[in-house]
């Protein structure tokens, strides 16, 4: 599905991501964890397009897109959740949703209404909120909004940059609980958090990336019980 | 700006000179509103104030007029406007597309300068000269009477055009593909990216959209404000006025206050010579800039997210 080989991508002279490689397999949820400021944020925009690459390779679906411009990006099926929900404030929730459908109706496809049955069943609260503008959504709700705006555009690979940050322990709950069915449902999901726990709780497989490079990675529940983990992720002391 | 030809004499206030008064200002103040509109579908999808925008307004006038003798009226208009709006587009194209992530006082810079080139070429095009296109309907003498008071038909057309396009554009911002994905770049410029919008277009198209609308107006209004190479700044700063009023980026709160912009100058007249007409918009704009610089009618919340 996803293929990175030595990626490397930064801000100007500041160089983030130093030669991260990494893959994601079809049907499976992959979590990179890690502290701030390791890189996590800016792995997931470069994959998107929204950082240039400086160098290395992103391999999606067979397709080299590391210089592929990130509105064409969503067109060959990988759609990123941004950190802090992004949702367009000044616009209904349906509209929202609409908007994130503008992938599948230019590719021919104007039957949005199935997709958009889909989320609403996914997050019923939206559909009781169709109407109103999304910047008077609460935080839980908003991010339901951008996870839904994403799906909308059916991708191939749905990429979620921290869903969990800023939400009530419950609302945390049901977010992680539709990704779970997201999965079920057969789609490929690439999730940051810094919520390590119940990230790696729910995942196939996990990266740990520290300051620009993956250093541990494994099967999620070898790394749940991971003493380096544990002790920097999971604030567990262990001897 | 052209005055208003048709009060220049001190009289008692009779309710047809009162009405007369109303209509002057209604009908400058649906020109500032549209100039202002001008400004707000530029800064929305840009965070740019455009300070060419009344330059697209002397355009599609000195285009249409240019145009006039080689075709019937109508075709001139709707040429004048495509060309003033291939002219937006091309002003985008060349001196703002290309600029990565360039401040806000670059671009202020950037459009003042692209206002004096325009205006310039203008005046080796044109010439100094006055201009104006014929009256739509019979000319300057013919009237309508309209509750008890004879108004020029030139009068009807502009506020019956810019009301139409005020509309319009609402409708396409509302209910279009192309007016919402606008809207979404507008409100968030990486989330409508990651919807898969090209938003480098978007921004093109705004210009093109506020070419076209200064065009139109700069069209309609002509036969009676006449049309003049530097006729642009003046209702820019107009327009500008009226936008920062209405509270930046609120196409609603600048019908409003251009409106009330108008009204309050075609006013003024009684009270005041008519050599201080501009004077009250530079004061009305200073005012509302110290003490509400949200505008009249923005919110104070969220104006403190622009960065301006």
């Amino acid at each position: 599905m996803l293929k990175i080989k030595n990626l490397e991508a930064g801000y100007g002279k500041l160089r983030v991501l130093k030669k991260v490689s990494m893959h994601v397999a079809p049907g499976e949820i992959v979590t990179l964890i890690g502290a701030n400021g390791a890189g996590k944020t800016t792995l997931l925009s470069t994959i998107s397009g929204l950082v240039r690459a400086a160098g290395g390779e992103i391999v999606l679906q067979g397709k080299n897109i590391e210089k592929t411009a990130a509105d064409k990006i969503v067109y060959q099926g990988c759609s990123l959740v941004p950190e802090g929900r992004q949702v367009f404030a000044t616009m209904t929730v349906r509209e929202n949703l609409i908007l994130g459908g503008y992938v599948q109706h230019r590719k021919g496809n104007k039957n949005f209404r199935d997709s958009l049955d889909h989320v609403y069943e996914l997050f019923p609260v939206l559909k009781e909120r169709s109407g109103q503008l999304a910047g008077t959504l609460s935080g839980g709700e908003q991010q339901m909004l951008a996870m839904g705006r994403a799906m909308m555009a059916k991708p191939a690979l749905i990429m979620m940059d921290e869903p969990s940050t800023g939400l009530a322990p419950l609302v945390v709950k049901a977010i992680f609980r539709v990704i779970k069915k997201l999965r079920e449902e057969g789609n490929t999901v690439l999730l940051i958090e810094q919520n390590a726990k119940a990230a790696l709780s729910i995942a196939d497989r996990g990266y740990v990336l520290e300051t620009g490079k993956i250093i541990l990675q494994g099967p999620a529940k070898d790394l749940l019980s991971n003493n380096d983990v544990q002790r920097a992720y999971l604030g567990r002391d262990v001897g | 700006m052209a005055a208003l030809q048709y009060v220049t004499w001190q009289l008692p206030m009779t309710s047809e000179l009162f009405l007369q008064y109303i209509f002057a200002g209604l009908t400058y103040g649906i020109i500032y509103a549209i100039v202002a509109i001008g400004f707000n579908i530029i800064y929305n999808t840009t965070g740019i104030i455009n300070f060419a925008q009344g330059e697209f307004v002397m355009l599609g006038g000195m285009i249409a007029i240019s145009l006039n003798p080689l075709m019937p009226l109508p075709l001139a208009i709707v040429l004048a406007v495509l060309i003033t709006m291939m002219v937006g587009a091309l002003i985008e194209i060349v001196f703002i597309r290309w600029l990565d992530k360039p401040s806000v006082l670059r671009l202020i810079i950037i459009t003042i300068g692209i206002s004096i080139l325009i205006r310039e070429a203008a005046l080796h095009i044109w010439g100094e000269g006055i201009r104006s296109l014929p009256y739509f309907i019979g000319n300057e003498v013919s009237s309508v009477s309209i509750l008890g008071t004879r108004i020029s038909p030139q009068v009807l057309w502009v506020m019956g055009v810019c009301t139409v396009m005020v509309i319009l554009l609402s409708l396409f911002f509302r209910y279009t593909l192309m007016g919402q994905k606008m809207q979404a770049c507008a409100a968030n410029r990486t989330a409508a990216t990651l919807c898969g919008i090209n938003t480098r277009n978007m921004v093109t198209l705004s210009f093109m959209l506020s070419a076209g609308i200064g065009a139109l107006a700069g069209c309609v209004m002509s036969p009676i404000t006449y049309t003049q190479y530097d006729g642009g700044t003046g209702l820019a700063i107009k327009g500008f006025t009226v936008a920062i009023m209405g509270g930046l980026g609120n196409s609603m709160g600048a019908v409003a206050a251009g409106l009330l912009l108008g009204l309050l100058e075609a006013f003024s007249v009684s009270v005041l010579p008519l050599a201080f007409q501009d004077a009250i918009s530079i004061s009305i704009l200073l005012v509302i800039l110290f003490v509400r610089p949200h505008g009249l009618f923005g919110r104070r919340d969220t104006a403190a997210l622009k960065e301006f």
